[in-house]
């Protein structure tokens, strides 16, 4: 704020400042109070270090992720390699920085399904009402009874094989991977859409944006979803987090990706049966995980905060 | 009530029949023989697997096949192993009382933690008590399970020796011998179990005496010139306990499933680590039913949770 003289030229001058500054909007306001929750900006700042070091890491890291060196088995940190090495001599810094691209790409993909189910079945759902909501209400209660890990669990089991046959192993179970998380964990993005969407229904802009005749895809996508998008954006942020979790916990229980495929859960399932011999080979990649997870919760507790109106002050 | 109970069972009818409809689905649609592990061994002669095959129906259209496999499970016959030649339900109820201990305890250690963390946390808003004990909620609910078992293993079983690192339920002691050999073995599942689940549950019981404590009965009681003891034991805490109590229904098969990875790190016989033994062994009927025991489990304590609410909360009309 630009500071007057005196009393009358200053009000006049702050009046001024305040028509020539740019006008304030929702997305501005949301990042002003999302900037004082001081544990979701350290999710932030630690979670964009760990997407960086994971995307460019390994192209400026020298040490390749999958060199075996049996004469270097089981060290422990040194300067070659700083955060030690595996039962194969290989570098488990690099490791970690090319499994956390596929843990993280996980989380991201199997998130981007969820919520684009979820958003249309809870649009969907909202914006037609009647029979076409119960039902779909119905099948949303139907999936939130599934079991989710035992269900990914026989899934995986019944179809790694043939799925892998197909796509390749590795494009293969992630794809099967994605998929089956992503399908999981949609209801919940779906009934918030959809009790969103009940309340927007309602608003007098959508009685008004009937009267001038627009048109029902355009009534969801431009005047209704917008309006929806907040705690699926935090619901969302949550899921990322929770994916990833479920993928780690799939390759922890050796069901999820191949050996040569060192995601985060994958590094500790190979490290279990060596923890006298070598703990760092399992302490690391579990920092990788709890990192990322938790700086993803901060964030989402941030994100709760600045998005919800009701909570600003 | 009553009346509510009945409506709410027949709900809960069409939602397991839905479930296992899925599941039968998924299991029809993955391609290879269910029976290959069994074509594959030698020791079973052709007659046999042909006849094992008619016997269970294998060579039926789809929709018979799922209508036989669901009465079966409905007269309790959950199938039979290839692999350990057991029933399945047999083997099930062998392994249940080990997780239920551990699991059980667990919680309880969890809520013990929980109740007393949530319920500072919420008095003391933004106090350091309560930044303190977000701080460490955070913390507990990021850790995986996995993690926290594995670091447990470290410090207390490789690094002090205090622990033994693999669970047994065969311990050779008698009187508070056994009792403390029991507690040993299974000290270090309970808690990779407990601190996870009393992270969250801290969070609950936090947000909700948050809600309570700003009602106007809360100022009432104060007014009244109450203890402030009484005041958030007896008038909010009570309150705020009825929507945790809903939760804590909702989370126990959160729990069961979350037992899986402790069961495997920590090697406890229990249903959990008989799944994955199952998937390895490729025991589909195992497999199978011990899916659909989870799904029945969430199932019933949905049920649960909603009669709950009711019998806590007088409030609360049915009808």
């Amino acid at each position: 704020m630009v500071a007057g003289r005196g009393f009358a030229t200053g009000t006049v001058q702050t009046a001024e400042a305040a028509l020539a500054r740019p006008p304030r909007t929702l997305w501005a306001d949301a990042w002003r109070q999302f900037r004082r929750h001081r544990l979701a900006m350290f999710g932030l700042a630690v979670l964009a270090f760990m997407i960086l070091a994971t995307v460019f890491g390994p192209l400026v890291y020298p040490v390749k992720f999958n060199e075996i060196d049996m004469t270097q088995r089981l060290k422990p940190p040194t300067l070659a390699h700083p955060l030690g090495t595996d039962d194969l001599g290989q570098d488990i810094l690099a490791r970690i920085l090319f499994g956390g691209r596929v843990s993280i790409a996980v989380g991201l993909a199997a998130m981007f399904i969820a919520v684009t189910i979820g958003t249309a079945v809870g649009a969907v759902s909202g914006y037609f009402g009647g029979t076409v909501d119960h039902v779909l209400m119905r099948v949303t209660d139907l999936f939130i009874a599934l079991p989710p890990l035992p269900l990914l669990l026989l899934v995986i089991y019944l179809f790694r094989d043939p799925v892998r046959g197909v796509f390749g192993p590795e494009l293969g179970i992630f794809l099967l991977m994605v998929t089956v998380i992503g399908s999981l964990r949609w209801m919940p993005v779906a009934r918030l859409v959809r009790a969103s969407f009940l309340s927007i229904k309602q608003k007098e802009f959508i009685e008004a944006a009937r009267c001038i005749g627009v048109p029902g895809f355009r009534m969801v996508a431009v005047h209704m979803l917008p309006n929806a998008l907040s705690p699926v954006i935090v619901a969302a942020s949550l899921g990322v987090a929770a994916a990833i979790l479920q993928e780690s916990t799939l390759s922890f229980l050796g069901l999820g990706f191949p050996p040569d495929m060192p995601t985060w859960g994958r590094l500790l399932f190979d490290a279990k049966d060596r923890l006298d011999m070598a703990p760092h080979w399992a302490i690391f990649p579990g920092l990788a995980i709890f990192l990322t997870v938790l700086s993803i919760n901060f964030i989402g507790d941030g994100l709760r905060d600045a998005l919800d109106p009701r909570r600003v002050g | 009530m009553t009346k509510y109970l009945i409506r709410r069972l027949i709900i809960a009818v069409p939602t397991l029949l839905g479930i296992s409809l899925i599941l039968f689905v998924i299991l029809s649609l993955a391609p290879g023989d269910p029976f290959s592990e069994l074509a594959l061994n030698p020791n079973v002669p052709v007659e046999v697997r042909e006849n094992l095959r008619r016997q269970l129906g294998m060579d039926d259209p789809v929709h018979i096949r799922y209508i036989k496999w669901l009465t079966s499970l409905l007269q309790g016959n959950l199938g039979y192993s290839f692999v350990s030649r057991v029933d399945v339900t047999q083997l099930i109820w062998q392994r249940l009382p080990t997780t239920i201990f551990v699991m059980g305890t667990a919680y309880i250690v969890a809520l013990l933690i929980a109740l007393p963390a949530g319920i500072i946390s919420a008095v003391r808003q933004y106090s350091w008590l309560d930044n303190v004990a977000t701080t460490l909620a955070f913390i507990g609910f990021s850790l995986p399970t996995f993690f926290t078992g594995l670091i447990f293993i470290l410090v207390f079983s490789i690094y002090l020796r205090w622990l033994p690192m693999v669970f047994t339920t065969n311990v050779q002691a008698t009187g508070p011998a056994w009792f403390l050999e029991v507690l040993r073995h299974a000290a270090m599942p309970i808690m990779v179990l407990a601190l996870f689940e009393g992270a969250v549950l801290t969070r609950y019981i936090r947000a909700s005496m948050l809600d309570v404590i700003r009602m106007d009965y809360i100022h009432v009681a104060r007014a009244k010139g109450l203890s402030e003891r009484a005041v958030i034991v007896r008038h909010a805490l009570r309150n705020a306990l009825i929507p945790v109590v809903t939760i804590m229904a909702l989370q126990i098969p959160g729990i069961f499933t979350g037992a899986i990875v402790t069961e495997q790190i920590f090697r406890v016989p229990g249903i959990g680590s008989l799944l994955i033994s199952s998937i390895q062994l490729k025991d589909t009927p195992v497999v199978m039913a011990i899916v659909f025991a989870y799904a029945v489990l969430v199932v019933v304590f949905n049920l649960i949770a909603d009669l709950a609410y009711g019998v806590l909360d007088p409030r609360i009309r049915y009808d």
